[in-house]
């Protein structure tokens, strides 16, 4: 049995991590923890749908947070495999560092 | 709970039949490419273009009927078709463009129609999802498979660079869709579009929740990274620009307009109720958009950047529709799009033809002289820069004719005199590339190799769809007009 938590608390919980992973995405300068704080967004947004499912008796966002969980994975072995390119050809994969292309 | 009864039947197939058949293809080619020898690489690009010719005539098996089809997921009417026919235009053309390019630039690797193929499909599943998670998924299959292809240049750094950043500030994008779309549900409690404007409209309370606002707002963030709106446009340049070109023409007409038919029908479908609310922040973003793209524009020297700009600035007069939100504001968005895929793809061609292997040739000086040099090719370029300029009789005026009168029509007085204002300014830099063609000794000979047969198929198609559109565009407005009926 899950405890009587309302689950507005579950929402900004999740809304806590969103903004985190946001800001994160904003300041760091790593392309890794920059990836790495885009799959904590999209954790964050799971939690919602599993919320927002349990609380409204549906199972549409079940059955979404596994099409999440699925992009993801797809969306990690394109962007894993972009950086790894990246490092080849310039050694380096600080998103500062990478500056050919600019007005 | 309720129960999922997983049930399809062929009439389902029939609604999904072209993605289907580009999916077979796609898979075909992926396998044809293990077994076919490096020299003899050209057939795999023909079978990419006989998948989209025969995934054209496959539509005709979904016409007829309004349909849902899959538990309500997917639908074919009239708006998702007209999109669907787009989006084939665009690979058709796309593909035709690249058989040359690939060749020269030593990508002809069948991974690359496959992928082609691939963002088709997301297109597609994108116009025609009438559920956010089909949207959803659409927009992923899309943009997945264009990361891949804008880097697919793999020892050309600025190719890669371009993956690079598309993939982060994409990735970052669909987060935000996705939060948006969760907490539209978590407001709502379903994901289908017309169950979520059933919703609103029945208990209207529900409109005015800070949650429902939240989520709108993250809806748009998310839209407008793929169209390019200021200020969620700062990708678009850099992409454009290191992108390999036939896969920039690709991004800025179907990725673009795959972007507006999902931001329309989620919009004007499941969110009409809270029109008061994003007529506003859209105002505001149509303005920004095409002054920022405008702008900016007259500075570049590099015509697929600049090209880009002009792309973000076009993405701004669709969204002038998108306020003005009437009848002929939603068919205008469609027409545009059209208009726009014929003369911006009809240009990148033009770019792909004046470069050569290592050498690009997209300066704006190496255009100098090009207009005695190869008349025919710069008469092509003036027309395409026209038509984006909005000059008449070309398409592009007719599609700013459009927007900009159901703009005045909707009394967006001011919105309308701020597009044509801009459409002024955007008139010097496109009518600068015909000034270098033209009027300006080539410091250096240009060296072109041999034209590809297929790129310049693909630049008379363009022509001939420009005019065609630009001399009779009652016809193609009709065919938009019945596209958005439903959404009245």
């Amino acid at each position: 049995m899950l405890p009587n938590v309302p689950p507005v608390c579950y929402l900004i919980v999740s809304a806590l991590i969103f903004a985190i992973g946001a800001v994160g995405v904003l300041i760091r300068r790593d392309a890794i923890v920059i990836f790495m704080c885009i799959e904590m967004m999209l954790s964050a947004v799971n939690l919602s749908l599993i919320t927002a499912s349990h609380y409204l008796d549906s199972l549409d966002g079940v059955l979404m947070v596994f099409f999440v969980m699925t992009v993801a994975a797809a969306e990690a072995a394109v962007g894993l495999a972009i950086f790894v390119l990246l490092y080849r050809g310039r050694g380096t994969i600080k998103v500062d560092e990478i500056n050919l292309l600019k007005w | 709970m309720e129960i999922f009864k997983i049930q399809f039947s062929a009439a389902d197939l029939k609604v999904i039949a072209p993605e289907l058949v580009l999916t077979i293809f796609a898979l075909f080619v992926l396998i044809l490419s293990v077994f076919v020898r490096r020299q003899s690489r050209g057939p795999l690009g023909y079978t990419a273009l006989v998948g989209v010719v025969i995934a054209f005539f496959s539509l005709f098996l979904g016409i007829g009927k309004e349909i849902k089809a899959f538990n309500g997921m997917v639908t074919m009417d009239p708006f998702c078709l007209f999109f669907k026919v787009m989006f084939l235009i665009v690979a058709f053309l796309t593909i035709l463009a690249s058989l040359g390019y690939t060749k020269r630039e030593g990508i002809d690797l069948g991974e690359y129609y496959v992928l082609v193929l691939f963002a088709t499909v997301g297109m597609m599943l994108m116009a025609s999802g009438v559920n956010l998670l089909i949207i959803f998924l659409g927009l992923e299959v899309m943009s997945i498979s264009i990361y891949v292809l804008a880097g697919i240049m793999r020892d050309d750094t600025r190719s890669v660079e371009a993956a690079f950043k598309y993939f982060l500030l994409g990735a970052f994008a669909s987060a935000f869709l996705l939060y948006g779309i969760a907490l539209t549900y978590a407001s709502t409690g379903t994901l289908d579009l017309a169950g979520i404007g059933e919703v609103l409209t029945r208990q209207a309370w529900i409109s005015s929740l800070p949650i429902v606002i939240i989520g709108l707002a993250l809806l748009i963030i998310g839209f407008g990274f793929k169209i390019a709106l200021v200020p969620f446009h700062m990708w678009t340049p850099d992409v454009y620009e290191g992108a390999p070109t036939s896969i920039t023409a690709f991004m800025a007409t179907g990725v673009k307009a795959a972007g507006f038919a999902a931001f329309v029908r989620v919009f004007f479908y499941a969110l009409p109720n809270l029109q008061a609310y994003w007529t506003q922040i859209m105002w505001i973003l149509a303005v920004a958009t095409m002054t920022v793209g405008n702008i900016i524009a007259l500075s570049q020297t590099n015509i697929k950047r600049m090209l880009a700009y002009s792309s973000i600035a076009h993405a701004g007069y669709i969204m002038v529709a998108f306020v003005a939100g009437n009848e002929l504001g939603k068919s205008s968005i469609l027409f545009y799009l059209l208009a726009y895929v014929f003369m911006n793809i009809g240009a990148f061609t033009v770019v792909i033809l004046l470069g050569k292997k290592g050498e690009e040739n997209t300066q704006l000086a190496d255009y100098a002289g090009v207009g005695f040099k190869h008349p025919l090719l710069a008469a092509s370029m003036s027309i395409f820069m026209l038509s984006l300029a909005g000059v008449p009789p070309m398409a592009g005026f007719m599609a700013k004719f459009y927007v900009f009168s159901a703009a005045v029509k909707a009394r967006y007085y001011w919105l309308a005199v701020i597009g044509v204002l801009n459409s002024a300014v955007a008139a010097y830099y496109y009518l600068r590339v015909l000034i270098y063609m033209y009027f300006r000794e080539p410091e250096r000979e240009l060296a072109v190799g041999a034209f590809s047969p297929s790129a310049v198929l693909a630049v008379i198609i363009s022509v001939w769809g420009v005019l065609q559109i630009g001399i009779l565009p009652s016809t193609f407005l009709a065919l938009a007009q019945r596209s958005v009926q439903f959404l009245l």
